[in-house]
């Protein structure tokens, strides 16, 4: 079984579209994990049928017992979050600061701080229309800890593929290169960066993949929208070139991606366009390179 | 209309966020060309908070005013005086600690900077030492004032880097001016950190089933975090009616709608500003902000 993820540093670059499409184009021999917790979109084309859910636990949030509570003020005096101003003469935690690092509890002298363990989102185990098992979650309003969630995902994802005996894991990871991003990473076998012939598109593929050196996971890259900008299109083959990442494929700028996301389908399923052979050909040659094993030198 | 500015608090300007939920629907656009705009007669603070990935810069350029390491404090073991009680492991709530027999092994980038094990070690072992997270920058041009941090790589939070310059923002310039904040995409802890105490939010979105879904979760995030907010719809035109008619539906004030134009794309593939070239685009910069700002005389009276 081999994980491959599918990141881009930019948002917006059409990650989800193309990691869709290749999940589709895959089946029931691919199990899809959507690690984006923080806006997981790609149900929305592979249409999982949502089969169980279980609530995610994560983290801790203080709360302060007023009956017990003497104003001694300790609690605010070890807080380095401003967690627990004074309101209305009661210390009150505010909850939004809250880091749940549990140092309040400790010095409080009559004891009347708790930690609360929080619910901070559900995850789901699915079938999509395609019959790919699929893992998902939707993280709560502002919840914290996405990482951990996404590392849920990706551990339930893994647990499901060797217990059928599937060949790959398809991973949809978030923006950015914090703390999802290197969830998301952790055990990849294959990276694939999905990237914009933008100014935005390269400044932020050269972020991320500096972070994907630091994982020593081989990577390929996807040009979306290649003819936007011709020049941009080159710098982003010439870093390519230097830095030995496979580049997989370039696609063109084209509406056709918006107009099947509207009918909820992937591209591939969307009509007869040249997208669907060069979605296939990538997808296959994703699967190749990632069978391959480590080349890296 | 429900969701929009109620709080009075007059001879002060506002500090705005731009946030979107999903990634890449023209956030960046928006407060670039914003900001550049309103500075062309006002003085105006643009603050790029993605600090993951920071692009404002690349819209924006400006004379260097002051440069900074920001730094976030961990635990440093001094193992000579340690007994090893194990204290510090068993209070660190985010598992950064971990004692194995005599040895403690730190992991910094899971530190949360409480200094619980610090100040609770009996033998004073484990002083809290800076560790550098990212770099501030601040830039000047004309009336715009820009200040971006960056996460360095490899560390995996952006709340306190965040957290950071905001604190160089409110001690650096005057309450008088207007400040955008670019905000990060997503609805998680930095994006709270960064809209929890703004005046207004502005949430851009497209009108695609993507871009619904994730408005909706964005505008919850504002509900919950009770604070007031408008939706810029970008590339309108792809797509469908389905983010306008939620709006309608939601009592939502929808502030612009900016037409689907490759023009518009290729001009920010290059790095450039699009107001300056493409008049509608200027038109709906002033719309925004006159609708801003009325919102906030409103509160005034």
């Amino acid at each position: 079984m081999k994980e491959i993820v599918v990141i881009s540093g930019k948002g917006g670059t059409g990650k989800t579209c193309i990691t869709a499409s290749f999940a589709h184009l895959g089946g029931k021999d691919v199990v899809v994990a959507d690690c984006d917790v923080d806006a997981a979109d790609m149900h929305l084309l592979l249409q999982p049928d949502f089969a169980k859910s279980e609530d995610f636990y994560s983290g801790f949030i203080a709360e302060i017992d007023q009956d017990e509570c003497t104003q001694c003020g300790k609690c605010a005096d070890v807080c380095r979050f401003n967690a627990i101003p004074v309101i209305n003469t009661q210390y009150r935690v505010e909850t939004l600061n809250c880091e749940g690092c549990g140092y309040c509890p400790r010095v409080c002298p009559t004891d009347a701080i708790r930690m609360e363990e929080q619910n901070v989102g559900q995850w789901y185990m699915s079938t999509t229309r395609a019959g790919n098992p699929m893992v998902h979650a939707r993280l709560g309003i502002g919840a914290e800890n996405s990482g951990k969630l996404v590392a849920r995902v990706k551990k339930e994802a893994n647990r499901i593929a060797e217990e059928t005996s599937k060949d790959f894991v398809l991973v949809d990871g978030s923006p950015g290169v914090g703390c999802p991003v290197i969830s998301s990473l952790s055990g990849a076998n294959f990276v694939v960066l999905v990237t914009e012939p933008t100014v935005s598109g390269l400044h932020d593929l050269r972020r991320v993949y500096q972070l994907v050196q630091k994982f020593q996971i081989k990577a390929g890259c996807i040009i979306n929208k290649s003819d936007l900008n011709p020049q941009v299109c080159d710098e982003i083959e010439d870093f390519l070139i230097k830095e030995s990442i496979v580049h997989i494929s370039n696609f063109p700028y084209d509406e056709t991606f918006t107009e099947a996301m509207t009918m909820g389908r992937t591209v591939v399923e969307y009509g007869n366009n040249g997208l669907k052979a060069l979605l296939t050909k990538s997808w296959e040659r994703v699967k190749q390179i990632t069978n391959q094993g480590e080349i890296r030198g | 209309m429900a969701d929009v500015v109620r709080k009075g608090r007059p001879n002060r300007k506002m500090k705005i966020a731009i946030a979107s939920g999903k990634g890449g629907t023209g956030k960046t656009t928006l407060a670039t060309n914003m900001t550049a705009y309103l500075a062309e007669e006002d003085e105006v603070v643009l603050v790029d908070l993605d600090v993951e990935e920071p692009n404002s810069g690349l819209f924006i350029k400006g004379e260097l005013v002051h440069k900074e390491d920001k730094y976030k404090m961990i635990p440093e073991w001094e193992q000579d005086r340690c007994t090893p009680c194990g204290i510090c492991q068993e209070v660190c709530n985010f598992h950064a600690i971990i004692q194995l027999s005599d040895q403690i092994m730190l992991f910094s980038e899971l530190c949360h900077s409480c200094y619980a094990c610090s100040e609770l070690c009996p033998t004073s072992a484990l002083p809290m030492i800076p560790q550098k997270m990212g770099e501030m920058k601040h830039y000047r041009n004309g009336n715009l004032s820009f200040v971006e941090s960056r996460l360095d790589i490899g560390q995996e939070q952006a709340v306190p880097l965040i957290a950071q310059t905001k604190e160089y923002i409110d001690t650096h310039f005057s309450e008088k001016m207007i400040k955008f904040f670019d905000a990060p995409p997503g609805t998680s802890c930095p994006v709270i950190e960064v809209t929890k105490d703004v005046d207004f939010v502005i949430l851009v979105t497209e009108p695609t089933p993507f871009g619904l879904h994730d408005l909706k979760l964005a505008v919850d995030t504002m509900r919950e975090l009770n604070r007031n907010y408008g939706v810029v719809v970008n590339r309108h035109g792809i797509g469908n009616n389905d983010v306008l008619e939620y709006c309608q539906n939601e009592n939502i004030s929808v502030l612009a709608k900016i037409p689907n134009d490759r023009s518009i794309a290729e001009l920010y593939s290059r790095g450039e500003l699009v107001y300056q070239k493409i008049p509608a685009v200027k038109e709906h910069l002033i719309k925004i902000r006159d609708q801003i700002l009325e919102l906030k005389n409103g509160e005034a009276k």
